[in-house]
């Protein structure tokens, strides 16, 4: 049962890659800042895990270890995304900028 | 259909859903004027799976939860709101950390609870996990320290070094396999995760500040594949998606990088370069002394300036750190006042991450349209008045094409050589980072200006507007 589920997982992580892949490489050098904090605001799905541990309820040091896996995660999505929008809305064509001439 | 079951489904939809979102929101990066709305796609995606989450039947004390996703909040939104542009790199790197020690924590956590109950296959994916995790959380320090300037930026080598990593290595690997077998030897699994943390230390000490484009990329693939990692511990298919798109992101940022610099991963990495460039060039140097330096005065460099049709700026680490881009800017605009043609020259590793100076000039106003990628430039610079090179060195040094005993020797440079004149700013005649010496100062074409950038431009300023 486990080997089917694995390969299950094999699957997923395959085609994950090979989209990101195809996506990540149309990126213009140009937005390779902000695509790396977005890309790893993203990453920090792994507050998902976090909360699965943290809620677990199994014991106190898994609680504790869940709980600093959640804020550390969550600063990153949280700081992450706004650090992107932040940047992107930096980025501005010369029409847009002709009103303040 | 009982309401279990309905949850269920509803957890379900919500991580393709946010698998989804994630997918576009990366699709609206590939274009200036789509990556916002991209962006609240991959945010609405993130917000669905941790309520998914949430719900999960697992999940059963909210307590820990609570207190670390407001905690973790507050810690985001402080860091977003105080970080500015010109630290976007050691912001950068932090982030990687603590993506890392999330996941980190994840694995132990897990592992201290499950210990010998865990199968083979679920101890391959924590053993991952953890490996990458922890080698990325101190890499990732270390990292940010040598951007900091709070750890010296030139390599950090001792004698054997590749040889004693290499060592440590293998022993990681040795104990990884060990534990797939007998996971239940709890003493081996935390020794493991001790020695990849210092693994990542060793692993970026030796690695020169200039190379930190490179190593950010890749600790940020890393993080990710952690992640990854994670997703097949807990089966977790949204995690797996997650973690894949940022590893094959930092991937192709590392490739990207290694490229434009003519190296490849395992030189950047193994290379200590700075090193190499220090005792291959002493004797070279002495010579070059001997050469002439044309030194420009301020209203010497206005007038070229003001004669010009065509200028290209080149920007370089040395603008970041005297935070010039703003002076950059106003100079810019009164050069197109004066109907002169302004852009700007971009290498790819142009500053200590992908896409570095692109952030800072358009934090001042500079439109994107005036950032010219490398290979759209350098056919230009032969029909370039003046190219106006502000704290860059190693990528417009001519001995990339020139002299095959150069460590940048096949390295694609911006050929500001080819343009009618050209004005360095610098602070001193000190070599850049990697301690090359560049030909491009002693070029009869060019003229220097020395002293902090900001300071030069403001004069620039004041100089075409009044004199």
């Amino acid at each position: 049962m486990e080997l089917s589920m694995l390969f299950g997982s094999v699957y997923i992580f395959v085609l994950a890659g090979f989209v990101g892949f195809q996506l990540i490489t149309r990126v213009p050098p140009l937005l390779h800042t902000p695509l790396m904090s977005a890309t790893n605001a993203i990453s920090a799905i792994s507050v998902v895990g976090a909360v699965l541990v943290a809620g677990s309820g199994h014991d106190t040091v898994t609680n504790i270890l869940g709980g600093v896996a959640v804020a550390s995660a969550m600063s990153n999505v949280v700081g992450g995304f706004m650090i992107t929008q932040r940047m992107l809305k930096m980025f501005k064509k010369e029409e847009a900028q002709k009103g303040h001439k | 259909m009982d309401a279990e079951l309905i949850k269920q489904v509803f957890i379900d939809v919500s991580y393709l859903g946010a698998s989804v979102l994630f997918i576009f929101g990366l699709k609206g990066l590939t274009a200036p004027n789509t990556a916002r709305r991209g962006m609240y796609f991959a945010e609405v995606g993130m917000a669905l799976a941790i309520i998914g989450t949430l719900l999960q039947a697992s999940v059963v004390t909210y307590t820990g939860i609570l207190i670390g996703l407001v905690l973790g909040s507050l810690i985001g939104v402080a860091i977003a709101m105080l970080t500015p542009m010109t630290a976007m790199p050691e912001r950068t790197a932090l982030s990687h950390a603590c993506g890392a020690l999330a996941v980190t924590l994840v694995g132990v956590a897990e592992y201290y609870h499950h210990g010998a109950a865990l199968g083979s296959g679920k101890m391959i994916a924590i053993g991952f996990e953890v490996l990458f995790g922890a080698l990325t959380i101190t890499g990732s320090l270390i990292a940010m320290g040598k951007l900091q300037g709070i750890i010296k930026g030139t390599p950090v080598t001792f004698k054997g070094q590749n040889a004693f990593n290499f060592a440590l290595f293998f022993a990681l690997i040795g104990m990884f396999f060990y534990l797939i077998f007998v996971p239940g030897q709890a003493l081996v699994f935390y020794i493991m995760t001790a020695l990849a943390l210092v693994f990542g230390v060793l692993f970026v000490m030796p690695i020169g500040a200039a190379d930190m484009p490179v190593v950010i990329s890749l600790l940020n693939s890393y993080a990710g594949l952690a992640a990854c990692a994670t997703g097949f511990a807990l089966g977790n298919n949204i995690l797996i998606i997650g973690g894949a798109l940022d590893g094959a992101s930092g991937l192709i940022l590392s490739i990207i990088m290694c490229k434009a610099m003519n190296r490849s991963i395992t030189n950047v990495l193994f290379g200590a370069f700075g090193q190499v460039a220090n005792s291959g060039n002493a004797p070279a140097s002495s010579a070059d002394a001997s050469q002439r330096i044309r030194e420009l005065k301020v209203d010497e460099a206005a007038e070229i300036f003001r004669n010009a049709q065509r200028v290209v700026i080149v920007p370089g680490y040395g603008l970041a750190v005297a935070q010039a881009q703003h002076a950059v800017r106003e100079f810019a605009d009164i050069l197109k006042s004066k109907n002169i043609d302004v852009k700007y020259a971009i290498h790819p590793v142009a500053g200590r991450m992908p896409g570095h100076m692109n952030v800072l000039l358009a934090e001042a106003n500079v439109p994107y349209d005036e950032l010219v990628e490398m290979d759209d430039i350098n056919s230009q610079f032969p029909q370039t008045d003046v190219s106006l090179v502000i704290g860059a060195n190693d990528v417009v040094n001519p001995a990339a094409h020139s002299n095959p005993g150069s460590p940048i020797y096949g390295m694609p440079i911006l050929e500001v050589d080819k343009s009618m004149n050209v004005i360095v700013l610098k602070r001193s005649m000190n070599p850049g980072f990697a301690g090359i010496e560049n030909e491009l100062f002693y070029n009869p074409k060019t003229s220097m200006v020395f002293g902090d950038a900001k300071d030069t431009m403001n004069k620039f300023v004041h100089e075409l507007k009044h004199g």
